[in-house]
């Protein structure tokens, strides 16, 4: 549903301040939003003076930096750390993104670090993705044959057919576009959202796959697939450069294209 | 759904607006403002049907400072509205979908909307 203002338990007081040690000249600011589930307290925004002369390029160095030498309760997901792995996906400087993969000189001004948009938060900039995950899974991201794989070899594609899935299955499930896009905010109980749906459409137009039919009859519905309103967020934000936007909208041409 | 009384992060209040979301929520601001504008143009054929007399009384309140703005308000609406609604037509069919392409399309049909409302003023004074 629309709510244009955060529950009660969720609006965000004022935080600490962290002060730089004396003597540190190259400070930069990061504001973090925390969030400590053992204590009733709401979230805050806590700030860091970070020395930018002993720190790595990324942003997710800072954080690393932050959480060994100034406050280890500080708590992120992160992992490969070549934007590969989708795991520090977070809201920074007001754009979803990997902190892993955005650099900080990029950013202008305070770095504002809050978790992914519009979930329910785990930990300070952990958010639990279990909706998300659930619609993944809904679309059936896998191969669907009902034809029999021929004897001697494996079930070859043309050049021109692998190059239709190439750029949808790059796609890394870092959930940064749908939790950018607002019809996700408001119905993403019933809206599969963009990362789902560019999902869905590798599988639409892999010349393997015998399930076509099935998986637009699924998509067949008010919200699944017709609540994108074409806002662009997705595409606009998506730290991998894929265009969840135009999947989507080619989804919406083949539903109206097998009715003739 | 249950959020095991988790807090909800922030989302509009954070989010930087790309200039798409911008005319995204503007074509449907513009949607809702037109449907209301629509009463006025019943009021203005009422005010017609009903003779001189009523139109007079019509005219007089759409002739306000305030009647003038809502009038130029509503016909950028209408403006915007139509040149965005062709945008999207566009989208049906698969194009534009480029981010540079998405970008620039916005703000030429936010420009349009603001030369058609001028022009359509300049042209009735």
């Amino acid at each position: 549903m629309t709510e244009f203002r955060l529950p009660k338990n969720s609006r965000i007081s004022k935080g600490k301040h962290f002060p730089a040690a004396d003597g540190v000249s190259n400070i930069r600011k990061f504001a973090v939003y925390r969030y400590d589930p053992s204590s009733d307290d709401n979230p805050r925004v806590d700030t860091y003076d970070v020395d930018m002369d002993n720190c790595g390029p990324m942003v997710l160095d800072a954080l690393i930096k932050i959480k060994n030498e100034i406050d280890p309760t500080l708590t992120f997901r992160r992992s490969c750390r070549e934007g590969i792995c989708g795991s520090c996906a977070m809201n920074i400087d007001g754009g979803n993104t990997l902190a892993c993969t955005r650099a900080n000189d990029e950013l202008k001004g305070d770095i504002k670090i809050y978790p992914l948009p519009h979930l329910p938060v785990v930990k300070d900039l952990v958010a639990d993705l279990t909706n998300f995950y659930a619609q993944y899974a809904s679309v059936k991201p896998w191969l669907q044959s009902r034809t029999p794989p021929p004897p001697d070899q494996e079930r070859l594609q043309s050049k021109e057919n692998q190059e239709l899935i190439n750029e949808p299955a790059a796609c890394i499930l870092c959930a940064c576009c749908s939790t950018s896009c607002p019809s996700y905010w408001w119905n993403s109980d019933r809206y599969l959202g963009p990362a789902a749906l560019l999902a869905s459409y590798r599988w639409l137009v892999d010349s393997r796959d015998d399930a076509t039919g099935e998986r637009l009859d699924e998509l067949e519905d008010p919200f699944k697939l017709y609540r994108c309103h074409t806002i662009m967020n997705c595409t606009q934000t998506c730290p991998k450069g894929l265009n969840p936007a135009k999947a989507i909208a080619e989804t919406k041409k083949m539903m109206v294209e097998r009715k003739h | 759904m249950s959020n095991n009384g988790r807090p909800l992060s922030p989302h509009l209040s954070i989010y930087r607006w790309p200039i798409t979301m911008t005319t995204s929520i503007l074509h449907r601001v513009t949607g809702i403002a037109l449907s209301i504008g629509s009463i006025v143009l019943v009021a203005w054929l009422f005010g017609v049907a009903m003779g001189a007399e009523s139109y007079a009384i019509f005219l007089s309140y759409m002739d306000s400072i305030l009647g003038r703005v809502l009038l130029i308000g509503w016909s950028f609406a209408f403006f915007f509205h139509l040149s965005n609604g062709v945008r999207h037509l566009v989208w049906d069919s698969g194009r534009g979908f480029e981010k540079s392409t998405a970008n620039a399309s916005a703000w030429f049909v936010l420009i349009l909307a603001v030369i058609l409302t001028a022009l359509f003023w300049w042209i009735r004074l």
